[in-house]
């Protein structure tokens, strides 16, 4: 199963970023293969608005199954659902503890999002 | 002619310029309160609206029957309005700006388009004012579209005051375009200065002519003044920090007659940039001429 953890940084070290559309970077984990790779988002952290949708398509176009973060909102809420996205809300600590903690099967999938909206 | 009174910084007085100007002229002049997310002309004016015009944002519709999810609409959309990910398209009303490119470019002719009512335009007469003021519904995001509605209203052959919204971002630029002139409010403060100097650059790529008007003289500091003299821009009237215009302000009265002769340098602020741009006019005319 690909994980993409919303990171502050672009390392398993780094915190996970509380915002999903505009954090810092999207770790992609392979935990089969414990493969793993960052990826930018520094485009769509400056996005005026849309960015919820625009991550969400990004996201999803990298063939991830389950997106690991604090906060997620409406738009991209839905537009992960349309992908077939999995959503887990309210992870903290590094993102090695997210990837620990998901494969311990500790961190359950949300059904609705968790935060409005905040477009301009 | 249309004048529009604007300002990079919110709160320097662009209402009291507008209102107070529109009043002094004592002839017919048409008000336009274009700030939509925040219109406060008619809190100066005893105006009842007379008609009310719902305006709307055109939004796409999809018909998933005539819908291949070929993905045309979301690759078009600059605002990930709507997104198909090798599904039937999502719409996000919200972030929509009513451009119809989804429309225009679905191969199917699945997408039609239907209105989603951002706020209203409503039109009152107050003395000799014809008074127009957009009202943006609550939470609403999209403040041009409304803009455009309430400017559908300026009739040039007349004398148009507007009332723009803060900033240099879309509402504002929406709204000053067109103008023939701009009137730049600020007060004397760093942060007035710094807002004033974005205003400045929007207006200049606008190719607009303008000047500026200092409110609250008195408070902060000479560097406002100091930049319109470098740059070259002139500052067409003061209004000095004045408890009696603070307080007439507070109770939502005209400013014009409590303050010493504000009454009559509006008047010939106005003049002044009437001249300008009937200059502006005339030699714009003989360039014609000369190019033909």
């Amino acid at each position: 199963m690909k994980l993409c953890i919303t990171a502050e940084g672009g390392t398993l070290e780094s915190a996970v970023d509380p915002r999903f559309a505009r954090a810092a970077q999207f770790i992609i984990y392979d935990t089969e293969t414990d493969e793993w790779q960052a990826v930018d988002n520094t485009q769509n952290l400056q996005a005026p608005s849309g960015a919820g949708v625009q991550a969400a398509q990004n996201v999803a176009t990298l063939g991830v199954g389950v997106v690991l973060t604090g906060h997620c909102g409406p738009n991209a809420f839905r537009t992960l659902g349309a992908a077939g996205v999995q959503i887990i809300v309210g992870v903290e600590g590094t993102v090695a503890d997210a990837v620990a903690g998901y494969k311990a099967g500790n961190l359950n999938p949300t059904e609705a999002p968790d935060v409005q909206g905040h477009w301009m | 002619m249309i004048l529009a009174i604007a300002s990079g910084k919110g709160g320097t007085g662009k209402t009291t310029v507008a209102v107070n100007l529109a009043t002094a002229l004592a002839r017919p002049v048409r008000l336009l309160d274009c700030d939509v997310e925040e219109p406060n002309c008619h809190v100066f004016l005893d105006a009842d609206a007379e008609t009310s015009e719902a305006i709307g944002v055109p939004i796409p519709v999809v018909d998933e029957e005539k819908c291949t999810a070929c993905g045309a609409c979301g690759e078009m959309c600059q605002y990930n309005a709507i997104v198909s990910l090798k599904t039937k398209p999502l719409v996000f009303p919200e972030l929509c700006h009513g451009c119809g490119g989804c429309a225009r470019v679905c191969p199917e002719g699945a997408i039609t388009e239907q209105d989603r009512p951002v706020g209203v335009v409503e039109t009152a007469h107050v003395g000799q004012l014809t008074f127009i003021q957009g009202r943006l519904n609550l939470g609403e995001p999209m403040a041009p579209p409304l803009i455009r509605g309430v400017k559908r209203h300026l009739r040039p052959d007349e004398i148009n005051v507007m009332d723009c919204p803060p900033g240099t971002a879309c509402p504002m630029i929406t709204a000053v375009r067109g103008a023939d002139f701009v009137l730049l409010v600020t007060e004397p403060t760093p942060f007035g200065l710094h807002d004033l100097s974005l205003a400045v650059e929007t207006v200049r790529l606008l190719e607009l002519p303008f000047g500026v008007v200092v409110n609250r003289v008195g408070v902060g500091d000479d560097r406002v003044h100091a930049y319109c003299d470098r740059e070259g821009i002139p500052i067409l009237l003061e209004i000095p920090d004045d408890r009696r215009i603070a307080e007439a302000y507070s109770r939502g009265e005209l400013v014009i007659d409590v303050a010493g002769d504000l009454r009559e340098r509006l008047v010939g602020l106005f003049e002044t940039v009437s001249e300008t741009v009937r200059k502006r006019f005339q030699e714009s005319l003989s360039h014609d001429r000369r190019d033909t």
